[in-house]
């Protein structure tokens, strides 16, 4: 793949299937969660796998995002251009404060101050009232964008699809740019950067924002999908899914997440009802393997065994 | 009786006792993590499943063989010891040469697979410990009344907390252990069997862990997710007092308790908030933490 036509037809073939996949008789409100969870796997890569940043706390975005944009529908009967553009403006500054704080230690202690503060967003979640403490907030309406009805699934549907495309282009680019670049040399060698005149912490807090916005994004799409915001939106254990669903996939890879995030909400999907509780085992025991043995993860080792082919 | 900004004296004491006994888990659960990211470098995830682990296997110890509180106070931490050499030699050995950051993601996951099981055998609702015969009742020193069991809490954990604090900074074998923390191999070069002693030294830690555990079975609902909550509280405990220092853990540990208690009186709504907002805070002002080097 690292011939750009054969990329190019890759997600041109990905692209023919999703758009298709309706017709083939997939439930697409799965498909919906599927594709919000990509674009949040997406966000979370943009920090893990280029910028070299584990956060574990995550969820705080997408589910401030989701309660923000569940609450401006339901109280203030915003539109749903304006409550998506509010829940996501909320992720951004909220992220601006956490990343300021955070970026202060990196490594080990980063990924433990993100999950601290994250806390902060669940307990105020669980505790505030506009929340709807353990209940959450409950139906909330699509209503229209452009004019389109977005309470019919099939045109919710492409609109979602719309935006995972959007979000994943604009993550290449921003990868691609001169920013991605010194964010590839603030990963690999964090020092040597700063001694080329780069601003590490400023880059850091750049893609901190930029990660968590679009974090955002993805959980004001899901309380829009789903008609709802709960705690299981801010809570620490999606936090934990998102790392998953990014590190099976393979951080640092573009398609990696996406893959990811499929395996995730398809394994869980169609176990929940089955194992009950044993879903937590399997996705602990997949977190394990993972870190064991597949390190580079699903997407992650295909292009090293394809590298290894053309030598 | 007197008021304190406007409320009852025995009331502030009364969580003043209640952060204390907080305090002393927070003081444990954070000088275990401490002891362990020293020698192997991972932030152990898994710590509040170790907890939870061991205040189950307290539960278990009395329903399931009639073993009581004392029994488990010795035995419980044991068994959870035993099941932390286990997963060290065989899991956490392979990471020791990469991203500490993959000892986290590994730890996460066992401790999800530990909430998953005793989820599946023993229900998601919470189990009741009774408080061991000796330990009942109530004394009361004019001021305020004590819970014996509870001062009990805080004795046997600070003496624990003490003990391993004398061990690590004034025995041969503590020095031994610091040596190896800053350089294992020119440790190993002396003949010391640097592996055998990370692995004692997980062993010890967990079941430090497991140890809260057992002295928190009676006070807590016994519950699969009780640890889970509890560790995120201790990680702040732990960037608020730096890693590097045990005496550091234990007495951020404590004061966080503290503090945590005195909310609870003043403004009980922030009490769940308040040690990750002062984390917040210690970290614009001394980002290495209150008693960490540099």
């Amino acid at each position: 793949m690292e011939h750009p036509r054969q990329r190019q037809l890759l997600y041109l073939g990905l692209l023919t299937l999703g758009l298709v996949a309706p017709w083939l008789g997939v439930y697409t409100v799965y498909l919906m969660t599927l594709y919000c969870f990509a674009i949040f796997a997406c966000a979370f890569n943009l920090l893990l796998g280029f910028g070299g940043m584990l956060s574990f706390g995550h969820a705080a975005f997408f589910g401030l995002s989701s309660y923000v944009t569940g609450w401006l529908i339901t109280s203030l009967g915003s539109s749903t251009i304006v409550s998506i553009l509010g829940g996501v403006v909320a992720s951004c500054l909220l992220s601006v404060v956490f990343g300021y704080i955070a970026i202060r230690r990196s490594g080990i202690y980063f990924a433990m101050i993100t999950l601290a503060l994250s806390q902060i967003v669940y307990f105020v979640c669980l505790e505030a009232s506009f929340t709807g403490g353990e209940n959450g907030l409950q139906g909330v309406h699509r209503g229209s964008i452009l004019g389109l009805d977005m309470a019919q699934d099939s045109v919710m549907y492409y609109f979602v699809l719309f935006c995972l495309c959007a979000v994943f282009l604009a993550i290449e680019r921003i990868i691609e740019s001169p920013f991605g670049q010194v964010l590839k040399a603030i990963r690999e060698n964090e020092t040597r950067a700063e001694s080329l005149g780069y601003f590490v912490n400023t880059h850091k807090l750049i893609v901190f924002v930029m990660s968590a916005t679009l974090a955002g994004f993805a959980g004001s799409l899901k309380c829009l999908v789903l008609s709802f915001a709960t705690l299981s939106d801010v809570v620490q254990s999606t936090s934990g899914e998102v790392i998953l669903m990014t590190m099976l996939g393979g951080a640092g890879t573009l398609l990696g997440p996406v893959v990811g995030s499929a395996v995730v909400v398809t394994l869980q999907n169609t176990l929940a009802d089955k194992v009950g509780s044993w879903v937590n085992v399997i996705i602990g025991a997949i977190f394990v393997l993972c870190v064991l043995v597949f390190r580079k993860g699903i997407v992650g080792e295909i292009l090293a065994y394809l590298k290894r082919k053309e030598r | 009786m007197t008021d304190l900004f406007g409320f009852p004296v025995p009331v502030i004491l009364g969580q003043l006792m209640l952060g204390l006994v907080n305090g002393c888990f927070y003081a444990m659960l954070s000088l275990g993590l401490a002891v362990i990211f020293g020698l192997l470098g991972v932030v152990n995830f898994a710590h509040g499943a170790f907890y939870m682990l061991g205040a189950y296997g307290t539960w278990a110890l009395l329903n399931f063989l009639g073993i009581g509180y004392w029994g488990a106070l010795i035995l419980s931490p044991l068994i959870v010891g035993c099941l932390g050499i286990v997963i060290e030699r065989t899991m956490l050995k392979r990471l020791t040469q990469i991203d500490p950051l993959y000892g986290l993601l590994l730890t996460f996951g066992l401790s999800l697979i530990a909430e998953g099981f005793i989820r599946e055998g023993f229900g998601a609702s919470g189990q009741t410990y009774p408080v061991p015969e000796l330990l009942q009742g109530a004394v009361n020193v004019g001021f305020m009344i004590l819970p014996i069991y509870r001062v009990w809490v805080i004795v046997a954990s600070l003496t624990v907390c003490l003990i391993t604090w004398f061990v690590i900074e004034r025995t041969r074998l503590g020095s031994t252990l610091r040596a190896a923390t800053e350089n294992p191999q020119l440790v190993q070069a002396f003949g010391i069997n640097v592996p055998l002693m990370v692995s004692l030294t997980y062993a010890a830690g967990v079941a430090l862990a497991a140890f809260a555990g057992v002295l928190s079975a009676p006070i807590i609902q016994v519950s699969p997710l009780m640890g889970s909550s509890l560790v995120i509280v201790v990680f702040a405990v732990v960037v608020i007092g730096g890693m590097g220092s045990i005496m550091g853990a234990i007495l951020s540990g404590l004061m966080l308790g503290i503090v945590e208690g005195f909310t609870k009186v003043l403004y009980p709504e922030a009490s769940n908030i308040v040690v990750f907002v002062i984390m917040a805070i210690v970290l614009c002002w001394r980002p290495n933490g209150l008693f960490g080097k540099g």
